[in-house]
């Protein structure tokens, strides 16, 4: 081994998560989490392009053939499914149009198949023949063989990760999310992704360590290198040497240590010093979930997202399946508040069999509210399991991405024809639901005044509300830079809202990353928000801060930050008036 | 037509032989064509039992092919 590889390197990228873990890496290849590149090929390359396809068809087709040859002939459907796939491999439609492809939108051969396979699974899952539609299973298959030829190295199934490891990785989609193991995992190390982006959150939900937006980890770490995570500072450690690992080894413990201090205090109220109390809740995807925001003094969930049913499968979920999943949360939280967020898909997160072919902007495309809209009957299946799980605590309903009066309007039309129905067959659900939408669109925030009319509260989104108010794709790394919580028109906007919220008499929550952190808890306070919910692991220490904090300063400290129009000096206001009870709360770090 | 329809199977033994064409091969279901050397295409017209189809070809001396095609829907997949 040369002095090269084992020399200890140090690498700077974006916390994703809190905490410090050491242990053995895992790398899992590009293509064994599916991520499909997409990039440009000029006229000159054309031709090479299109045979390297044609050649990693081949091969794939060679090495399907045999199998079939060495197959016995006692497996004959099996065969006979296989020699049908055999022919699929140079169907014109698969084939010749994944070549068309490449001529014509001048696309590499992985992207040209990725968009021709879509197209043709789209269209078998629009026949209602039951047989039919199964077919789109075979059109994978095949798929999946000329990828891997394309590709030209072995799947990874992250799946089987079967040691305790930290997973390197360019990128995770929810869906590979969902396929890993996650109690084998100790941290994520990833090239792509920021402080906001999926894999942060199931991160900080799994309460393990990430550094993320590395740009290049995954082309200096092998698998079973050592490596450190610091998930604090953002920064990665590889090969550390025996003095780096005793110090992490120490500054672990201290965290570990003061981390359990925050959450044993944490189970009592959060009341501000001048006796203000606030409703702290807790984030959740998954029903396992309700166990850390009780431990962590959650006052119940502000926010269930619901997708997660949704991914890594071939259909939309049954109602009885989401029902069983819906009831579970709610009966365990009851009789604390669960505000249930109906389906929010194909934004980031992007369900194959329910998108419509590639849309350019998903995150302004048919997504959320809209796109439940427009597929009612799915929305009508996931109403029905709400309302039912309704009967067993205390639920609220919440419709995401919201733009304008309509909207509200048309969800609250299906909604009730929903109740009829299920008066109808006496089914019993909770009469009087709360049901409120999400601020996430800035065209809601110009239309509060209506909307309050049509709605029993506001819950803000930030992630989504910043992201739209300036402009930014807080998952592109090129401007991440721009995305402020703390811009002066993202504050100004949120005063706005309350403010006209306030007058209407309902109330506002915030269910955001920012609400999570505690930094921003004097800002929150003196906004006048009702309620504010966080992933359970940002619950003790919002709860510490907001126990340190009178409201009436913090009322005439959001007057003097709204007269301010820059984010550096927001920023340096919050530190000369908060700084010290900020490094308070750090310290122990 | 056979039991289940023209499915992945019988499918693939029409494009089988529709490959061999010259030009295009179509099988017609009300008014819908689809391209009989592609699976996919031909799927998509989702036959069942008792579905009546047409063949055509574009040019006349597939007329074979066709015969052989539909001989093969006749005669059941050999199923």
């Amino acid at each position: 081994m040369s002095d090269i590889e084992t020399k200890e390197i140090k690498l700077t990228g974006v916390s994703g998560s809190p905490g410090i873990c050491i242990g053995k890496a895992y790398l899992v290849d590009k293509e064994g989490v599916k991520v499909i590149e997409k990039y440009f090929i000029s006229k000159k390359e054309l031709s090479s392009e299109i045979k390297r396809f044609k050649s990693a068809a081949k091969k794939a087709k060679d090495e399907l053939r045999k199998i079939i040859e060495d197959s016995s002939d006692k497996l004959g459907d099996h065969i006979n499914i296989l020699k049908t796939h055999l022919v699929l491999h140079e169907d014109k439609m698969l084939y010749g149009k994944a070549i068309d492809t490449i001529k014509k939108d001048h696309v590499n051969a992985e992207w040209a198949l990725k968009k021709v396979v879509s197209e043709a699974k789209v269209m078998f899952q629009s026949i209602s023949d039951p047989y039919i539609k199964g077919r789109a299973t075979d059109i994978e298959h095949v798929y999946d063989r000329i990828m891997k030829s394309l590709i030209g190295r072995k799947e990874e199934d992250i799946g089987n990760i079967d040691k305790r490891v930290i997973l390197v990785a360019h990128n995770l989609s929810p869906a590979d999310t969902s396929q890993i193991q996650l109690e084998r995992i100790m941290g994520f190390v990833t090239d792509r992704g920021g402080k906001t982006s999926h894999t942060a959150i199931i991160a900080r939900t799994l309460d393990i360590p990430s550094v993320l937006g590395l740009d290049n980890a995954t082309g200096i770490i092998k698998t079973d290198d050592i490596i450190i995570v610091d998930g604090i500072e953002g920064v990665i450690i590889i090969h550390p040497e025996d003095e780096t690992i005793l110090h992490y080894e120490d500054l672990k413990a201290r965290y570990e240590e003061h981390q359990a201090v925050i959450t044993r205090e944490s189970h009592a109220p959060a009341e501000t010093k001048d006796g203000i109390r606030l409703n702290i809740m807790g984030n959740i995807e998954l029903p396992e979930e309700i166990v850390s925001v009780r431990d962590y003094g959650g006052d119940g969930i502000g926010l269930y997202r619901t997708e997660f049913l949704y991914l890594s499968r071939s259909n939309f979920p049954r109602e009885d399946e989401l029902f069983e999943q819906y009831k579970e949360v709610v009966e365990l939280m009851s009789p604390s508040p669960v505000t249930i967020r109906t389906l929010d898909i194909n934004g980031d997160k992007e369900v194959a069999y329910a998108s419509e072919n590639d849309e350019a902007n998903p995150a302004l495309g048919l997504r959320a509210i809209r796109f439940c809209l427009k597929r009612q009957e799915v929305f009508k299946t996931q109403l029905r399991a709400i309302l039912r799980a309704s009967a067993f605590g205390n639920v609220r309903i919440m419709f995401p991405m919201i733009s304008g009066v309509e909207e509200v309007l048309e969800a609250k039309k299906i909604l009730s024809d929903v109740s009829q129905a299920l008066d109808k067959e006496g089914i019993l659900y909770k009469k009087d639901i709360e049901i409120g939408i999400m601020i996430e669109v800035p065209s809601a925030v110009v239309m509060a005044d209506a909307l309050a009319d049509v709605s029993d509260f506001f819950s803000i989104g930030t992630n989504d509300l910043v992201q739209y108010l300036l402009a930014i794709d807080r998952g592109n790394k090129q401007v991440a830079y721009l995305y402020h919580p703390l811009h002066p028109a993202v504050i100004r906007m949120i005063k706005f809202l309350v403010d006209v919220a306030k007058s209407k008499g309902i109330k506002v929550f915030m269910c955001g990353e920012m609400a999570g952190d505690p930094y921003n808890m004097p800002l929150l306070l003196g906004l006048g928000l009702d309620e504010l919910s966080m992933n359970p692991q940002s619950i003790p220490a919002v709860k510490k801060i907001v126990k340190s904090i009178k409201v009436k300063e913090s009322i005439k400290f959001v007057d003097e930050v709204i007269a301010e129009s820059s984010t550096t000096k927001i920023h340096e206001m919050m530190q000369n008036k908060y700084g010290e009870l900020f490094s308070k709360i750090k310290s122990g770090i | 037509m056979n039991e289940l329809g023209i499915h992945a199977r019988s499918a693939a033994c029409i494009a089988n032989l529709a490959k061999n064409a010259l030009e295009n091969v179509w099988v017609i279901k009300e008014g819908e064509r689809a391209d009989a050397a592609s699976i996919i295409d031909v799927l998509s017209l989702a036959c069942v039992q008792g579905t009546e189809i047409l063949l055509q070809v574009d040019d006349i001396s597939d007329i074979n092919i066709l015969n052989e095609i539909s001989e093969l829907i006749e005669a059941g997949f050999g199923e």
